[in-house]
């Protein structure tokens, strides 16, 4: 029997695309799609997933949770448990566009839930760690349940196959964001498992992930030391469980994470002035097992903005564009090229360098 | 009793020019000239075989070869057991060894794999791109904290930075000579690590070496005072060493001359015997005293490193060291090297490091530690690969000894108890330690170092990691050949083919 995900560590290539606007404006999900046509060669069927910024402006104060069941006692498993810790808001397929590339689905629901105050109160902890612990619970142990995305007026759509197909299959059109990214994959060896497409969320951050990184068991062993249970074996996974660690819970800003994930070399350290060369050497020093090292270009997105990010020594290709209000990123120009033919301003950050856009304040 | 020598001189006449530097450079006596027959004779009896003769010999006249006349073969009863039995018969004493268990017990670093980059991901060039091994070693906080304006508050408890993760590991003046000590002292400042006292002190013409040196505080207590606590990078507590897991060292008094004993503070002499226990430690409580006893004396500037042997609990130790407020645990195997040992003790007490390693790192993590201390592991590291292991078990950096005394000269010939290194290393007699050029010395020691920091960016690079942090604990990198499904479970890696 071929093992499934999580049993076995499978690597992986991949294609990477986003699309953001500055000035907050929501638009479907056409654009996002087409970008993923021209990389088509680098995702092999296998895995394609979207996530979306700003789609559930109605139900913006409630967590809402994407999952998977493999059948209807999973279900009821699994919303018995969440029942125990929230309110359920409300509770709904996810629809979705028969096509005959994308086969084998499995029951996918949307959920909009609501944490209890008696439970945080008893539990004394806040609502986002109790959405965090109630999702790595259901995921690691609840058999046939997965939640794939939980984060706020935010949702991840994900599935086996080519991208493209995979964003039509959800109907992603229907959908409108001031941020999207998107994901293709190319897994060496991995029976289809709609949880192991990308991007990989916790709670509003969404990771879409270009490589296959050196460093995945050194940042495991540490993750897990902070009630992190790296279920899938993936780089996304380890990734997305570090940038949660580093942003919310030990409080450090995006550019901080970036010199942590990726961080400058000592030579280039030892050259900065005093502050700065005293900043980075502390950040190296705390944190060595969360450098990230092998290639890599990630897309991290989270509630009002973006972050991407390649590895120190530029392994893997990724450019920007950038064009009024709107900036671009993707594994290659070819895909920006979809979402705005007439785009001047292209160029590639180097090695380590993140390019972080922000929405307007308020316009989120 | 009297048997036929373990080795035997063999020397070939025709080659020989007599001109006696083989009976100069023994110490031990075996090469002396017949003036009547005009031939040089031996005494094969008293050679240990360190291979003095042979290197120094101008015209490679010399080999020393084992013996061949042994006592009738007995897969039970060796030759050696039985002549242990016989020599013990004789003295009714404890059988004294040097150096690391010689016995054929299992090398688990021989039994690790090393991965490579193929395909999936690229192997990263050494030569042409950065690779990085600097660590540092002691305790990273639980949270960032920043200032009122908003930066990152950058004050740390003290940590012991290292160009690469590799550190001389203690042996004391006394059982080394001066200029060994020195060899290393140069080494370890230039190279940017450190070098340890071992629990001898620390000699007034090294205080300039500071910041690369770890000032050992042992149960004997010997050479420790104010300023030599001040005068180190770290205080290292020993409370065990993984040659003699359970007992104090012996310094014999033949070796406690001049400032050998000065700087031990002991009468001129006088055998310096250190307790089996620090008379202050019966419990882990008690530890956590020393450990702030040592910081108040220190202003709390330089870390404490706990080193322990490492024994069958090891990893229920470590976690109670982790949480003394010491900022580094050094576990030393079993194959560890000593100056002088019983023979029983050395062979039999304690475990292999691997594992223990494995267990300790693994023991942190599952409570949530790790982060509180470092990890240095020893006890028979020999080689770039053995380092580049350990730290993919866990290690935060390694501590060599034997290898370092073999930069320096040394021929493994495990005499040193005899004080009669013919290499000028465990000796304290002038004729003996001026063999040592302390200039050669400190450079072959650099060498070394040069030659493994190489590898290991070799090693790293192959791997598509280019800074030692990311192998840290990163056991997917190994594989074990050979090992049995509970062994593998231990070191947490899996088997080759998986
Ligand atoms: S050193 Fe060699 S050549 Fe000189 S006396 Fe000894 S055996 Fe003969
Ligand atoms: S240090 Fe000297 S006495 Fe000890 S094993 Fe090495 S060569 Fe022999």
């Amino acid at each position: 029997m071929i093992p499934l995900e999580g049993q076995v560590r499978i690597p992986s290539g991949c294609a990477v695309s986003a699309m953001i606007s500055r000035d907050g404006r929501r638009m479907n999900g056409e654009q996002i799609i087409q970008s993923m046509v021209p990389m088509h060669d680098r995702s092999n069927g296998l895995g394609g997933g979207f996530a979306a910024y700003g789609i559930y402006p109605e139900y913006k104060d409630f967590y809402a949770l994407h999952i998977f069941f493999n059948d209807k006692s999973c279900q009821n498993e699994c919303m018995t448990l969440l029942k125990e810790y929230f309110e359920i808001v409300q509770d709904e397929h996810i629809k979705v566009r028969k096509i005959p590339q994308i086969t084998d689905e499995p029951i996918i629901r949307r959920v909009f839930v609501s944490p209890m105050q008696s439970v945080l109160r008893h539990l004394q902890i806040d609502e986002k760690e109790l959405v965090v612990r109630t999702v790595n619970r259901i995921n690691a142990q609840l058999d046939g349940s997965y939640v794939f995305s939980c984060g706020k007026n935010m949702g991840a759509f994900k599935a086996v196959g080519f991208p493209e197909d995979v964003g039509r299959y959800y109907r992603l059109e229907e959908y409108e964001a001031y941020c999207w990214t998107a994901h293709g994959r190319y897994p060496t060896n991995t029976p289809g498992w709609w949880g192991g497409a990308h991007p990989f969320c916790m709670l509003d951050y969404s990771i879409v992930h270009n490589g296959e990184i050196s460093s995945y068991d050194a940042n495991r062993r540490f993750i897990e030391m902070y009630g992190y249970k790296c279920t899938l074996q993936t780089d996304t996974e380890v990734i997305t469980y570090i940038a949660d660690y580093l942003l919310r819970r030990q409080g450090l800003t995006l550019e901080e994470t970036a010199a942590v994930i990726a961080a400058p070399f000592w030579s280039t350290i030892d050259a900065k002035p005093e502050a700065e060369k005293q900043m980075y050497t502390y950040l190296r020093n705390v944190f060595p097992s969360l450098l990230v090292t092998g290639p890599f270009s990630i897309i991290l997105g989270f509630e009002g903005g973006l972050m991407a990010l390649n590895d120190r020594l530029k392994l893997r290709s990724m450019v920007i564009g950038e064009q009024d209000d709107m900036v671009y990123i993707a594994s290659e120009e070819a895909a920006i090229r979809v979402m705005a033919p007439d785009i001047r301003n292209i160029w590639s950050p180097a090695g380590g360098e993140p390019v972080i856009v922000r929405v307007k304040e308020g316009a989120f | 009793m009297n048997f036929y020598p373990e080795f035997e001189v063999v020397r070939n006449d025709s080659r020989c020019i007599r001109c006696r530097v083989c009976e100069r450079q023994c110490a031990n006596e075996v090469h002396w000239y017949d003036a009547d027959g005009k031939v040089m004779l031996s005494d094969e009896s008293k050679c240990v075989n360190c291979q003095r003769c042979v290197t120094l010999c101008p015209t490679r006249a010399l080999k020393i070869v084992k013996s061949d006349c042994r006592l009738r073969e007995n897969a039970n009863y060796s030759d050696q057991t039985i002549k242990e039995i016989y020599r013990q018969a004789e003295t009714g004493g404890v059988l004294l060894s040097s150096m690391g268990n010689p016995n054929p017990l299992p090398v688990y670093w021989d039994k690790i794999l090393i991965n490579a980059s193929q395909v999936t991901n690229p192997p990263i060039d050494p030569l042409r791109e950065p690779m990085e091994t600097r660590v540092f070693l002691g305790k990273k906080p639980e949270h960032i904290t920043r200032n009122a304006d908003g930066t990152l508050n950058t004050q740390l408890a003290p940590q012991l930075t290292l160009s690469m993760p590799v550190m001389f590991s203690a042996m004391s003046y006394g059982s080394i000579s001066y200029n060994a000590h020195a060899s290393l002292a140069r080494a370890a400042s230039a190279l940017g690590i450190c070098y340890n006292t071992g629990e001898g002190g620390l000699h007034e013409d090294f205080y300039k070496y500071g910041k690369n040196t770890i000032v050992q505080v042992a149960s004997g207590r010997f050479g420790v005072h104010k300023d030599y606590l001040e005068a180190g990078a770290a205080i290292e507590i020993k409370m065990g060493q993984g040659a003699k897991p359970g007992i104090g060292g012996h310094l014999p008094g033949t070796k406690a001359v001049g400032d050998v004993a000065k700087t031990r503070m002991i009468p001129e002499g006088s055998d310096a015997i250190s307790p089996a226990p620090h008379h202050d430690i019966y419990s882990i409580e008690d530890l956590r005293q020393l450990v702030y006893s040592l910081k108040e004396a220190t202003e709390y500037r330089l870390p404490v490193i706990v080193k322990v042997a490492a024994v069958h609990n090891i990893a229920a130790i470590a976690s109670g060291i982790a949480r003394s407020g010491a900022d580094i645990i050094a576990i030393d195997g079993f194959r560890g090297g000593t100056g002088a040992a019983p023979t029983r003790i050395r062979d039999n007490d304690g475990i292999p490091i691997e594992p223990a390693l494995a267990a300790v790192d693994k023991r942190l993590r599952d409570e949530g530690i790790r982060n509180n201390v470092s990890i240095v592991c020893g006890g028979s590291v020999r080689s770039a690969s053995d380092v580049v292991k350990a730290i993919a078990l866990g290690a935060d950096a390694c501590y060599i000894a034997t290898a370092a005394c073999l930069a320096m000269g040394c021929h493994l010939c495990r005499s040193c108890h005899t004080g009669k290194c013919n290499w000028g290393i465990a000796t304290q007699r002038p004729d003996l330690v001026k063999r040592l050029n302390p200039d050669i010395g400190s450079q072959r020691l650099i060498n070394l170092m040069d030659a493994w920091r190489h590898e290991i960016k070799e090693l790293m690079g192959g791997m598509g990691i280019n800074s030692i942090e990311a192998l840290r604990g990163n056991r997917l990198m190994l594989r074990g050949v050979g090992l049995t499904e509970k062994e593998l479970e231990i070191l947490g890696i899996a088997h080759a083919g998986e």
